[in-house]
């Protein structure tokens, strides 16, 4: 097998309106390898999850998907690259028209020319290994949260991608899922060898799946190693994420004023 | 009332009522007391710099509105022909599920209607040629009006009502909940998946239930005619057949086309246009079938005028 990195990040500068909110991002990705992307809440982390899964166009640099520019390319080429990898969103978004069985169908009937039968098979695969069996015929409007996020995972990989991208995928859920969420996740890349790249802030989790831990903080990449590193990393700014610390602004009374009369 | 700030805000919602309750004294009598606060701004130049930047902006909004909906209806026609060269092959299944939904389900409502339409303009028809004498000449009046113009627009103001906004809704919602944007990321382009099959129903239903209303529209005048004033079937469709031109008909079915295209464009850009939460998808929903239907008559006159 090469050794071609699933998705390099080159200089990605991105933002809404013209306005950067990613600055220069660069950042790799080895096969068989469990990223996670933290940082605080208006860290950039959603807009740059959305550079990498092609939804968005860079204002500058590139993404490359296995090798190939995803935004030089064609729209149509884009799609075919974006085949590859799967996505679990933060709120599932499943088809909320169609059941379970047929959102982890959906893939594999539109990119494949599998007979039926197989893809019940497949999906049924899929189902059972985020241990959703049974709820099968279910609507995504009768899931409970953690149910959600288990059945977009299983949508993500039901084309066995290399590299699966996911966003937020213990947020709001009580510790235990959250934790068989983890397994599951660890399990992805040790039973099937992919690429997961998990959007989170969740420490814990993270420091439990993660292989590499990347820090966004304000549009910047200012941490990238292992959860060792990071918890030995001397940046005030690093070590107020990892312990909980709430950023201290100067006081500043004059402007605190002007902002509470709305100047 | 002794805090100074309160009595300005109580002159500000004044002032902004001004249009509304508009006294003569009024605009004189807050230009005084505005002058002799220091609260001048109100009658900032910005004002007219901004009513004009306004209608700048909902002409941009406007040009970017249509150029989208273009866009999106040319991407999934282009799709339709061209679909399994880039690997995005529009699947029948789904077109079939949306001949059913735009189609099949409208036909009841569109017969009825098209039905009553037959009978009011031969009431009309009989009640206004029986100033001269000549009610048995209804047949023409009806042979000419009914293919060319009732059946077509009543049934596409039918369609318009009924897919337009579910067309808008569905996709609204589905944009709110990142539907569309997961079968982006899936490789599934929305255009071939949400928006050609919806297309292609349209293109498929309006014209078939363009020739349903005819139908309608015709069989019931007929009754009626033949109630009032004895004209029996053969004789009321040989009229009928000798007079409706093979040119006619087409015109009817020509204008199906075209009004499914805007149907289409508008209901499903709008849609996809949606953002933000529950409220905007109603306006979209209510300005979509407002558009639909205003757009359908629009054309509806130009193609009169046309052609």
């Amino acid at each position: 097998m090469s050794p071609q990195p699933p998705i390099i990040v080159e200089n990605l500068q991105g933002g809404y309106n013209g306005i950067p909110v990613i600055h220069g991002c660069d950042m790799e990705i080895a096969q068989g390898e469990i990223v996670v992307i933290m940082g605080g809440s208006g860290s950039g982390k959603s807009t740059f999850l959305k550079h990498l899964i092609g939804l968005k166009e860079p204002m500058q640099g590139d993404v490359k998907l296995f090798g190939q520019s995803l935004y030089q390319a064609s729209v149509y080429k884009r799609m075919d690259l974006l085949k590859g990898i799967g996505v679990a969103f933060q709120s599932g978004a499943l088809m909320s028209s169609m059941t379970i069985a047929e959102n982890v169908a959906l893939p594999l009937r539109e990119h494949t020319d599998l007979d039926e039968e197989l893809i019940q098979v497949i999906t049924r695969m899929k189902l059972d290994f985020v241990n959703l069996l049974g709820k099968d015929d279910l609507l995504p409007s009768e899931l409970s949260g953690g149910m959600l996020k288990r059945a977009a995972v299983a949508r993500a990989i039901a084309l066995d991608p290399k590299l699966t991208f996911m966003d937020e995928p213990s947020a709001g859920l009580d510790p235990v899922i959250a934790a068989a969420l983890d397994d599951l996740i660890i399990q992805l890349k040790e039973s099937l060898g992919m690429s997961v790249v998990v959007v989170t802030h969740e420490l814990e989790s993270a420091f439990k799946i993660a292989d590499r831990i990347v820090v966004l903080d304000r549009g910047y990449i200012i941490f990238s190693g292992t959860p060792d590193e990071i918890k030995k990393s001397d940046n005030t700014r690093i070590q107020n994420l990892i312990n909980r610390v709430p950023e201290e602004d100067e006081f500043d009374a004059e402007l605190y004023a002007q902002r509470l009369m709305g100047q | 009332m002794s805090d100074p700030s309160c009595l300005f805000n109580l002159l500000k919602t004044l002032y902004t009522l001004r249009n509304i309750v508009q006294p003569f004294w009024f605009n004189y009598y807050f230009y005084v007391i505005l002058q002799t606060t220091n609260y001048t701004e109100f009658f900032d130049l910005n004002q007219i710099t901004n009513r004009i930047s306004q209608t700048g902006q909902s002409t941009i909004n406007a040009v970017t509105a249509i150029g989208y909906a273009s866009i999106l209806i040319w991407d999934s026609l282009l799709l339709l022909f061209m679909g399994k060269r880039v690997n995005q092959p529009v699947r029948f299944g789904l077109i079939v599920d949306e001949i059913i939904n735009a189609g099949v389900k409208a036909v009841p409502v569109v017969a009825l209607m098209s039905a009553t339409i037959g009978v009011m303009l031969s009431i009309q028809g009989i009640h206004t040629l029986s100033i001269f004498g000549a009610e048995t000449q209804v047949t023409f009046g009806l042979a000419i009006s009914i293919p060319r113009e009732f059946a077509p627009l009543i049934t596409g103001i039918l369609v318009a009502g009924r897919s337009g906004s579910q067309l808008t809704s569905r996709v609204g919602s589905m944009q709110l909940n990142g539907e569309i944007d997961a079968l982006t990321v899936m490789g599934i382009a929305p255009a071939r998946y949400v928006v050609a099959p919806s297309l292609i129903g349209l293109l498929v239903s309006l014209p078939v239930l363009v020739v349903i209303g005819n139908l309608a529209a015709f069989s019931a005048a007929g009754l009626y005619i033949h109630a009032t004033l004895g004209i029996g079937p053969d004789a009321y469709w040989a009229d009928v057949l000798d007079v409706v031109t093979i040119d006619d008909f087409l015109h009817g079915i020509m204008k199906s086309f075209i009004f499914a295209i805007l149907l289409a464009m508008i209901a499903i850009s709008l849609g996809m246009r949606v953002y933000g939460g529950a409220e905007v998808l109603g306006k979209s929903t209510t300005q979509s079938v407002v558009t639909c239907i205003a757009a359908i008559i629009a054309a509806d006159t130009v193609f009169a005028l046309l052609l």
